[in-house]
């Protein structure tokens, strides 16, 4: 083939090229979780977007729970166990697969711990919410609340919570979703129980001391917690 | 004169009767091949298995969290709501008791065993086009799945709309027994295609207008789907989610994957391709494309776009700050190793449809296209309901409408308000 043809030719690929709709370079975006994740991050937080430290917050911190939970809630909330409409919509077409891998992700972040103020509870309801949480109510047949979720309240490997760090609004919420019998987990459900065995005071009382409970810079939850449990969970079954 | 009037009115009555009646249960039979189209053979269950993904069968009769094809699932319409029932083969609260001659009928003529008319919500408008013998797989599959006792919930429906003969009257105008014919001037893909779409896949049960009284027309000129709040667009017109303009290859990659070079899934479309499409053959998906490319184009609306200067600004802003990362200031989108991560939003159909209601509930809702085996670990959307003001995402939502090229009417914070508090589910 004579040259200059082929240089026409070479002309016209690179014309052709450089057509509207395929001209730019494609634009990419980094090939990672955390990018796949952003729309879990914008309400939840990450490192490089921590959520607000003050003011009225509600969704709960996930950074640093246990990827069981976490697995479990994505899991709760696609099957209708949970319900709270936004996270239904972001988990419905996702598959197990892909929810374990965002839950262990999430499990592995650190975000600074919120700034919490102490909450306006008068002293007397402050120490029935200590009471309760690090000593439970033996009448009300109520365990406390560090048998289960560590001493340090940071949570328990594999799959029990941590109760530090999270908004006082979104506590409340979460007993009363209980007690309504809108919130579900693997039977026995041990949380439904105990919501259903606290008054509504005793709830204020847990909910204030634990949202002014500040997180330590060390929030890695517990190896595990001493066995038996006090309530047979579905989400943490005894191991054989 | 009165009596002759009201003479007169009795006989139109007594006629309208004698139709319904003539009409009931308005029924054709074809036999099976023979009994070995419906036996318990690996081979029909298989076959029954892909076709009951193909009609996505599972939508409807699985409840969230429930047993698959157990039923449960409340479907609201505009004229009460309908619970899907249990498929599953038990004897006393599934089809444990049906023959593959009533399950014919059930799918063909739309009537239970006993000559109980169905409601067409269960959409036999579409599936009497399905052949015998695909009807005998799917039956074969369903008698293979494990029987879940399960009672039907009772449908709610108000009146006249819970009676049967309202119900006769209802099929007489809109429904037609019938097995697909194919059209040999067309080729096999394309029969193949119309045969999936109008039938199984029941696309027009969303992407065809309804009319006042739930009736459906065999166009897919879109529709607002009444109950859910989305809006279901086009399949014919350029403008909307017509797919004359699209490569092919791209559409069976949208259909089995949920993501293609061009768009992204979302809302009930998910669904879909999450429990359906995606596991359609390379081959049925690219007949459905090829189907689907020859709907005659719907004439596209010319519609006036002007935006108002401040809202333009406003919204310019908004997207620089939360949506030029991943769609790219020049709304074209970003793709990962060659393949699509976040949709253009430049010439995109779903954001320019007269009806604004998709594109203010992505802003509004976010999401995930669905994890499928193409695309199993997709790119999500932040939810900006609890970010954005109705007056902020209708100004964004008015840019991407009217920017790269893009033109369509603006839209108000009162339109975002109004689909703020739709239910997802």
């Amino acid at each position: 083939m004579p040259v200059p043809v082929l240089r026409s030719v070479a002309l016209l690929a690179a014309v052709l090229h450089a057509a509207p709709g395929q001209a730019q370079p494609e634009r990419g975006v980094p090939d990672t979780l955390a990018q796949r994740v952003a729309a879990c991050t914008s309400c939840h937080g990450s490192p490089s977007a921590p959520p607000p430290t003050t003011g009225p917050r509600y969704y709960p911190r996930i950074a640093g729970k246990p990827a069981g939970y976490l697995y479990n809630q994505l899991q709760n909330f696609r099957a209708g166990r949970r319900q709270f409409p936004l996270m239904t919509y972001m988990t419905e077409h996702l598959s197990d697969d892909y929810l374990r891998e965002i839950a262990t992700y999430f499990s592995t972040q650190h975000l600074p711990a919120p700034v919490l103020a102490r909450a306006s509870l008068p002293a007397d309801q402050l120490e029935r919410g200590r009471e309760l949480v690090t000593r439970g109510d033996a009448a009300l047949k109520v365990p406390a609340c560090v048998a289960c979720h560590g001493q340090r309240l940071t949570g328990a490997l594999p799959a029990i919570p941590g109760l530090l760090g999270l908004p006082r609004d979104y506590i409340n919420a979460q007993f009363g979703a209980w007690r309504n019998g809108t919130r579900h987990a693997n039977a026995p459900d041990c949380m439904a129980t105990i919501a259903g065995r606290l008054s509504l005071a005793d709830v204020a009382a847990v909910s204030g001391w634990l949202a002014s409970e500040p997180l330590p810079d060390d929030a890695d939850p517990a190896a595990d917690v001493a066995h038996p449990m006090p309530l047979a969970c579905g989400s943490a079954p005894e191991r054989p | 004169m009165k009596r002759i009037v009201l003479w007169s009115a009795g006989l139109l009555v007594l006629a309208a009767l004698a139709g319904i009646l003539l009409a009931w249960p308005r029924a054709e039979f074809i036999p099976a091949r023979s009994p070995e189209a419906w036996a318990a053979t690996p081979a029909n269950i298989a076959r029954g298995a892909y076709l009951a993904r193909a009609g996505d069968c599972m939508a409807c009769h699985t409840a969230r969290g429930g047993t698959p094809y157990a039923g449960g699932r409340a479907l609201a319409t505009p004229f009460g709501t309908l619970y899907a029932p249990n498929i599953t083969p038990d004897g006393k609260t599934g089809i444990g008791a049906w023959t593959a001659d009533d399950f014919w009928h059930a799918l063909h003529n739309g009537t239970a065993p006993g000559g109980r008319l169905l409601y067409p919500a269960f959409p036999y408008t579409n599936t009497t086009k399905v052949t015998r013998a695909d009807a005998d797989a799917l039956y074969a599959w369903l008698r293979s799945l494990a029987p879940v006792r399960q009672a039907n919930l009772p449908h709610a429906l108000r009146f006249p709309y819970d009676r049967q003969i309202v119900l006769a009257g209802w099929r007489l105008l809109y429904f037609k027994p019938g097995v697909y014919a194919p059209q040999p001037a067309r080729g096999a893909d394309w029969n193949r295609g119309a045969y999936l779409v109008e039938g199984l896949g029941h696309c027009a049960a969303c992407h065809s207008p309804r009319n006042g009284l739930g009736a459906t027309d065999a166009r897919l000129a879109g529709g607002l789907i009444p109950t859910s709040g989305w809006y279901a667009p086009a399949l014919d017109a350029d403008d909307e989610a017509g797919l004359r303009h699209w490569e092919q290859a791209h559409i069976v990659q949208l259909l089995r994957t949920g993501v293609a070079p061009r768009g992204a899934v979302f809302g009930p479309m998910a669904e879909v391709v999450n429990q359906s499409l995606q596991y359609l053959t390379d081959a049925d998906a690219g007949a459905m494309a090829v189907y689907l490319q020859s709907l005659p184009a719907a004439p596209a609306p010319r519609h006036a776009a002007s935006a108002p200067d401040d809202v333009m600004k406003t919204g310019r802003q908004l997207y620089a700050h939360h949506c030029a990362d991943c769609h790219g200031a020049d709304g074209r989108g970003a793709r990962i190793a060659g393949n699509p991560a976040y949709p253009p939003l430049a010439g995109n159909g779903a954001l320019t449809m007269p009806d604004p209601v998709n594109a203010i509930r992505i802003v509004l809702n976010g999401g995930f296209p669905p994890a499928t085996r193409g695309n199993p670990r997709p790119f999500g959307m932040p939810p900006y309901s609890p970010q954005l003001d109705d007056a902020e995402v209708a100004a964004v939502v008015t840019y991407v409408r009217n920017s790269w090229g893009n033109a369509a009417p603006a839209v108000t914070a009162p339109e975002v308000n109004r689909w703020r508090a739709v239910p997802l589910d």
